[in-house]
């Protein structure tokens, strides 16, 4: 195994260790996204084909919303006792915090929001087991997109005060292109739409995005974290 | 046309400080440090609150870069990761993770560091520290003390040759000051090269071997320790026109 | 020196806005498809242009601060930045009062007005994050970087929205083939982006002196307090 994959593990291991041992990102995004899940039944009449049409928006808002919660904590989590500076002062590349801090909030993030599909399906009656795996790709790729984007500005505004207000204020709308293509491809996707088309134009956009900013932060997160 | 004679250095300075600024905005935090450092001694960096010290390990320790000017340690660049491996720090924080066991935490850093035997260290480590018998005990739990020592195995978890501290003595107990001080008599009696930044100026005196000044970003003593600095811990302070 | 070029750009702008204006309001018909209110169109097209202009010098300054770490292209950035989000808010309220004016609605999802929108939420969260960092030196390198991210993003919504239209049709708002400008209307336009550019330039020059200035005086408050 390389250095690089060893230290980028290492940190994804140790973030999800001190994740699952108190469980605060996770059960925070949790309980929230089931709480907007509720809430959306008042909003909108939710045996209506009007929900059907919706769905696919109102599922990564949900996702979205949720997220914030946890990629708020990725690199806050390292300011507690100025971990950061003994990270940063190891023998391994800032890009290798970054990826394993990214593959830590990957999974958390993948495991809210397959229990929050669940809840969605029992709640919604939605019909997605057609097609079920493409809905889980869209949702792999477009969590991947949210978690970079995340992840890099949640490094940006870890030393900063307003550090939970700033976070959102930048990413959403960073996010607006991958969401868009996610929204679209969900909402096609859950009213039994196979892939093809015109949605493999947003398939392109939805990889394309988590491929350019992929390579982008792990260019910048240096800069970023060091200087 | 013959050329000059090339320059050899046989042994490049244990650590290199060559022309360093750093500037926050147009103020500068430091202006022109150049300092070599040879092998095997132990510097205390005094100075009063804000006179650049912390700032200087940073960039020492590659946390933070000069704005201007060469930081080298053993000949190389800080930034290299081979450089990084031969660097220890301890800074204002303990660095240890509070969900995570003492074992745990010491078993990611020595992973980070690339140790062959990252448990058989880390078990070493916390032997010498004292903390073999609370190794499963998560940090959140652990007194003032013990967390100190922690943060002390942690820094020295990968026995490196330069070892960087930031006020290393504030704040801790008689215990861990007690560790503290046998470690890094230790570190000295083997040759490894110690920076430390420091108030407690009587800890930090007996143990070096050379002390710098800083005032105002800038270097304003560097020498040997002299004997009057320890029987007269405000004689350098005096002699620079501080109180 | 830079006064005086501040002077000239300011006699050159009101010159050429004056005369575009006569032209615009006494000389020019109106358009036969939509009245008067088209006049607007010598506004919002001249905006969206300026602004754009100013976005994309905002990445190339924040590229170059990123290279030499000179802090000039930081203010220099910044000024850029705040002066074209002044004309995409311009561009926002053109296109809103038109589109009440024509479609009847404030707002109606045209695909440049929401890249646009996508654009102003980006840098103000960039303007935002400068607000909330005090060290200047760090200021410069986050904001350059969110920069440079936000730019990149702008690429993706413009071709994403594009995209997006092409499977929602909307109306478009468009000078050439919404119909109907004879010979003579479309000039002004161009007139009116070379009068906002020399506009934009000396607001640019304001803000820049501003910033050095302060970055002066934050040098001067921080040595009060270390020495």
């Amino acid at each position: 195994m390389s250095p690089f994959l060893r230290a980028t593990l290492t940190i994804a291991a140790k973030d999800l260790r001190s994740e699952f041992r108190t469980k605060e990102a996770f059960n925070a995004s949790l309980s929230f996204s089931v709480v907007i899940l509720v809430l959306f039944s008042f909003a909108f009449d939710p045996t209506s084909e009007q929900m059907q049409a919706i769905s696919g928006g109102l599922l990564w808002l949900v996702f979205s919303f949720a997220s914030a919660l946890s990629l708020n904590r990725s690199f806050a989590r390292e300011l507690q006792n100025d971990c950061l500076d003994a990270l940063v002062s190891a023998p391994i590349p800032v890009a290798a915090i970054f990826l394993g801090k990214a593959l830590a909030n990957y999974f958390l993030l993948i495991l809210v929001e397959i229990t929050a599909l669940a809840v969605f399906a029992l709640f919604y009656d939605t019909h997605f087991a057609a097609q079920l795996w493409p809905i889980l790709l869209v949702i792999a790729l477009g969590t991947w997109g949210m978690t970079v984007i995340g992840t890099t500005f949640s490094a940006l505004t870890v030393n900063l005060r307003m550090r939970e207000v700033m976070l959102p204020t930048l990413v959403y709308p960073m996010l607006v292109p991958a969401l868009m293509a996610a929204m679209t491809l969900t909402t096609d996707l859950m009213n039994g739409i196979p892939l093809g088309g015109d949605n493999l134009l947003w398939l392109r956009v939805l990889t394309g995005f988590d491929f350019i900013y992929t390579l982008l932060a792990m260019v910048f997160i240096d800069i970023v974290v060091v200087g | 046309m013959t050329s000059p004679p090339a320059q050899y250095q046989l042994h490049p300075a244990a650590l290199d400080i060559d022309g360093v600024y750093k500037y926050y905005g147009s103020f500068p935090a430091l202006r022109d440090i150049r300092l070599k450092i040879t092998a095997g001694s132990t510097v205390a960096l005094l100075g009063r609150n804000g006179a650049g010290k912390t700032t200087l390990l940073k960039i020492i320790a590659g946390l933070s870069k000069p704005s201007e000017g060469s930081v080298r340690i053993g000949g190389h660049e800080v930034r290299e990761q081979a450089t990084r491996a031969k660097i220890g720090v301890l800074g204002h924080g303990i660095s240890v993770y509070d969900e995570l066991s003492a074992l745990e935490n010491l078993i990611i850093f020595a992973k980070l560091y690339g140790l062959p035997d990252p448990e058989k260290s880390a078990l070493a480590w916390l032997e010498r520290t004292g903390l073999d018998r609370v190794r499963d005990g998560l940090v959140r739990e652990f007194s003032r003390g013990m967390r100190q020592r922690l943060a002390v195995a942690r820094a020295f978890l990968h026995e490196p040759e330069l070892l960087l501290m930031d006020e290393p003595f504030t704040a801790l107990d008689d215990r861990a000051i007690a560790v503290l001080q046998e470690l890094l008599a230790d570190a000295h009696a083997t040759g490894r090269t110690i920076v430390m930044s420091t108030h407690q100026l009587r800890e930090a005196l007996e143990l070096a071997t050379d002390v710098v000044l800083i005032q105002r970003g800038q270097i304003a003593h560097a020498g040997p320790r002299m004997q009057e600095m320890v029987d007269d811990t405000g004689w350098l302070y005096r002699t620079y026109g501080e109180n | 020196m830079r006064d005086r070029i501040m002077y000239v750009l300011a006699t050159l702008s009101a010159a050429l806005l004056t005369w575009n204006l006569y032209k615009i309001f006494m000389i020019l018909p109106d358009e036969k498809n939509q009245g008067a209110i088209y006049r607007i169109v010598y506004m919002h097209v001249p905006s969206i242009f300026t602004g754009f202009t100013g976005f994309f010098v905002a990445l190339a300054a924040s590229a170059l601060y990123l290279i030499t770490k000179d802090l000039k292209y930081d203010a220099f950035a910044a000024a850029v930045t705040e002066v074209s989000l002044a004309f995409a808010s311009i561009v926002l309220a053109t296109g809103m009062i038109w589109g009440r004016i024509i479609w009847g609605i404030w707002w109606a999802w045209d695909a440049r007005l929401t890249t646009m929108l996508v654009c102003w939420l980006i840098y103000f969260g960039y303007v935002m994050l400068r607000r909330a960092i005090d060290e200047p030196t760090q200021r410069a390198r986050l904001s350059a970087v969110v920069s440079v991210f936000g730019c990149v993003d702008i690429m993706i919504v413009y071709k994403s929205i594009e995209w997006w239209r092409t499977q929602h049709p909307a109306p478009v708002l468009s000078v050439r083939d919404g119909g109907g400008m004879g010979p003579g209307m479309e000039s002004p336009i161009y007139w009116n982006w070379l009068a906002f550019m020399c506009l934009a330039s000396i607001l640019v020059m304001v803000r820049m002196r501003q910033e050095s200035i302060s970055r002066e005086i934050d040098s001067l408050r921080r040595m009060a307090h270390a020495y």
